[in-house]
Formats: C-alpha cells, structure tokens, sequence
C-alpha cells in the first residue's frame, strides 16, 4: 500500500519539504489549519505539522492517535522548535510507565 | 469489599469458582502482556528521543539555510523554482502488529534524487542547493520518525488500558468473587450444622 505524504506549515517550511517530495500545504492560522488537517487525514499517509501549529491542534492530533494511519509528525518550523514534540513524549512516557523515567533527569541536569 | 449479589447454593459456587479461575488466568496474561509492551515501549522511546533530537537540529540546520536563500530572492521566483519537487520519495505504508496493537509501519524505497536542481545555479545562492539536498534526505528520515513516534503514542494508549484492565480484575473482580465464594461456603457449612442439629433434635423428642 503506497500512500502519501503531506506537510502543513506556514510559509517557508513548507516550501523547503515541497523541494523534498511532499506536498506542501499551507496554513496561517489555526482555524486554517484545522481544516487542512481534517481534510488531509482522508488521503494522506504521513502528515508533517510544524510544531507551532500542532500545538494548537492538540486535541485534533489526540483523536487521530485510534487508527494506525495518519502518521502526525510535529516538525520544528523554521524559527526553531517549540519543545512541542518532547512535551509529548514526555507525556507518553508517563502515561504508559506512570512516571516519567526518561525525560526528567534532563531537566534536572540542565 | 462488597460481594455479589448471588444465591448461597451450591450451582452458584461452582459457577463462581469456574469464573474465579477465569478471572486469575486473565489477570496473569494481561500482567505478563502489560509487561511485554512496557518493555518495547521504553526501547521505542529511546529511540525515538534519539532520532527526534538528530532530526530536529538537522532540519533547523536545513531550514534555516532554506530561509537564508529565499531572502535572497523575490516570492514570486521562489515559488516557481519549488513548483516542481526535486526529490522523490517513495515509501510503503503497511501495518504492522505490536502486541495486538496496530501499529504503522514504513518502509522507505530508495529516495529517488535526479541530483539536477530545479533551478539554475545563477538563479539561488548555495544555501538552498544545501538545504534541497539535505532535505531529501532527510524526508526518508522523518518518515522512520514518523513511524516509531506513532507506534509510541499507541503503545502508551494500550498500556493505558491495559493497566485499567489488570487493576479491575486484580482488585475487583478477583477480590469480589473470593469473598462471595467464602460467604457462600460459609452459608451451606452453616446450613448443614443446622439440619444435623435439628435431626439430632428430633431424634431426642423422638426416643423420650
């Protein structure tokens, strides 16, 4: 089964994933965003999220967590990640282990 | 703990008895399976967190070398050299099963670069050959991203449940069906003190 893939971003980051095969959607806005995404979930595989909108679309992202496909991947934006993504790990982490055993120590240490 | 609400008869402490060895079989199997998925889960956020933190500083590299080079030029002509992809990439998406969960699974063919840029090198600075490059290959990269981070946010769904799971029986089920079976027993051992006793009444009435 071949699907593909898609990024949601703003502007120019999305631009630079176009130069890498995958088509590029853009969005502004969260409401904008929102849209794309719940559109996008039908036909597309693999989508990227820039990590300043996927922290908008939290729920959004949450809900797509039942099915094996779509594949939501935050990725940072071009001014840099928000720690979106690790904040979800490290929720995972404590979800599934009751504590978070792999992420914290870092903290600490920093 | 409150015990069911079932008739003290000897058919309903068998019945019981039968879902009692149900219920410690479950327990133990969804013990051991809960066991099993805590243990790939933390091999697979290991390696998630590994490759997420490569990934997003290369990509941050990338990216910002992409913006550098779009400065450079106007909106219009960016948008046209990138019309067309460069790169391809082409990847199988298959599904595969983790502890009965259905996880993603990806597999990435060859990516596909016919290394001319889709523009002239007049055109753009060498940032963007740079980071066009780079992110070609980094798509295929993204895409095992992909699959492990979704393969970790279901894992902790169903290690989630699971756990619920265990807890119920372990400390509901098992519990409650433990104490009804000792109350049932307790109820026809009683029982059958009272009809000897009674038999030993009558005979006496009897016998004066």
């Amino acid at each position: 089964m071949t699907g593909k893939i898609a990024i949601i971003g703003n502007g120019e980051s999305a631009l630079a994933f176009k130069a890498g095969g995958v088509d590029a959607f853009f969005a502004d806005d969260e409401k904008e965003a929102r849209e794309l995404l719940k559109k996008l979930a039908r036909t597309y595989k693999v989508i990227f999220v820039t990590e300043d909108l996927a922290e908008k679309m939290d729920d959004l992202i949450t809900r797509m967590l039942e099915q094996p496909y779509p594949a939501i991947v935050p990725v940072p934006s071009d001014k840099g990640g928000s720690g979106y993504a690790a904040g979800k790990m490290k929720q995972y982490a404590e979800k599934a282990l009751g504590a978070d055993v792999l992420f914290g120590n870092e903290k600490r240490s920093k | 703990m409150a015990r069911l609400n079932v008739n003290p008869t000897r058919m309903e402490l068998k019945k019981l008895k039968a879902r009692l060895q149900t219920a410690t079989r479950g327990h133990k199997l969804l013990k051991d399976k809960s066991d099993e998925m805590i243990r790939r889960f933390t091999a697979l956020i290991k390696e998630n967190k590994r490759m997420r933190a490569e990934l997003e500083a290369e990509l941050s590299d990338c990216l910002g070398k992409f913006a550098t080079a779009c400065a450079y030029s106007s909106k219009e002509e960016i948008d046209k050299i990138f019309s067309m992809p460069v790169s391809n990439v082409s990847a199988t998406f298959a599904v595969r099963d983790v502890m009965n969960v259905e996880v993603p699974s990806i597999e990435v063919s060859e990516t596909k670069s016919d290394a001319s840029f889709p523009y002239a090198f007049a055109e753009m600075t060498s940032e963007a050959d740079y980071s066009v490059e780079k992110i070609s290959r980094l798509v295929g990269k993204l895409l095992k991203l992909a699959e492990i981070e979704k393969t970790v946010a279901m894992l902790a769904v169903e290690i989630e449940r699971n756990k619920r799971r265990v807890n119920a029986l372990e400390y509901i089920m098992i519990p409650q069906i433990e104490e009804t079976v000792r109350y049932i027993k307790s109820k026809l051992d009683e029982n059958e003190r009272a009809a000897t006793t009674r038999l030993m009444k009558v005979k006496d009435i009897l016998n004066a």
